[in-house]
């Protein structure tokens, strides 16, 4: 895997991140698809998430939970606008109540997803646009700073083997 | 924050923030920079503000625009953390991925 690069515009309020694997196009679309590999990767390092409902179609909605280290439960939910399986993948991102109904505030981010074969595997590139920065304040606050302290580690583990 | 990026939407608010931030200037220096009316400009100034991106001083009969340079930074600071958000998940996702290939169990990468 090698994060190829990262955009982020201030201005645009939007940041856009690309990513290689080496897995076929097919594979990588499976773990949007199927929940149960999404909250493998999706919540924060210390704040996983437990996706109840899960609709890739186009208007389907998805409801998750990130757990936090005291155990207190943060709620979102996905919508889809645009599915066009194995490539393509738009939706809005927001936070909800504990009844997974949407907050009204902060406003959602807007998310694009393009997988695209490459020679090696997939290229992922992912866009986000934000209405507003209280949602990151959010997410910030949700452990990211431990994220960038064990990215750190891990990468060292990587260079010791 | 949510007002920041409110603030930023407009391509001359955008603009107005560049030129402070070079160097602080009065409402009427930069109503003279834009076709467009003086009220217009100052309200321009007036989201900036509440925005906290520039802050307005009286210096004589003038207003004064400097920018605020640690709302910006804050706001710089906020991508920062996302994108590290993204590292980790893509590196989350690579190590799922990688499960196909070495079906190794008991020699799973723990970090």
């Amino acid at each position: 895997m090698t994060v190829t690069s990262v955009h982020k515009d201030p201005e645009a309020r939007s940041l856009t991140f690309t990513a290689d694997f080496a897995a076929p196009v097919e594979r990588v679309w499976q773990i949007w698809e199927d929940p149960r590999q999404l909250e493998r990767w999706w919540g924060p390092p210390t704040w996983p998430a437990t996706f109840t409902q899960h609709e890739v179609k186009p208007g389907g909605r998805s409801h998750y939970f990130m757990t936090g280290p005291e155990g207190e439960k943060a709620h979102g939910w996905w919508q889809f606008t645009v599915v066009e399986a194995p490539t393509t993948l738009q939706f809005d991102d927001g936070f909800a109540d504990e009844n997974g109904e949407p907050a009204p505030e902060p406003p959602a981010v807007h998310a694009t997803v393009t997988l695209t074969a490459t020679n090696d595997g997939t290229r992922m590139v992912i866009s986000s646009t934000f209405s507003s920065l209280e949602h990151l304040e959010q997410l910030a606050a949700m452990g990211m700073e431990e994220g960038m302290r064990e990215a750190l580690g891990q990468v060292d583990a990587i260079l010791a083997e | 924050m949510d007002k920041v990026f409110h603030a930023l939407a407009d391509k001359t608010r955008r603009d107005i923030v560049q030129r402070v931030l070079v160097s602080p200037q009065s409402v009427s220096v930069l109503a003279g920079e834009y076709s467009m009316s003086f009220a217009a400009v100052q309200k321009h100034v007036a989201v900036l503000e509440r925005a906290r991106l520039v802050t307005k001083q009286k210096r004589g009969r003038e207003q004064l625009v400097s920018a605020d340079p640690d709302t910006l930074r804050h706001a710089s600071q906020l991508l920062d953390r996302y994108e590290q958000l993204w590292r980790h998940r893509v590196r989350a996702i690579a190590e799922i991925l990688s499960e196909d290939t070495d079906n190794i169990e008991d020699n799973k990468e723990q970090s």
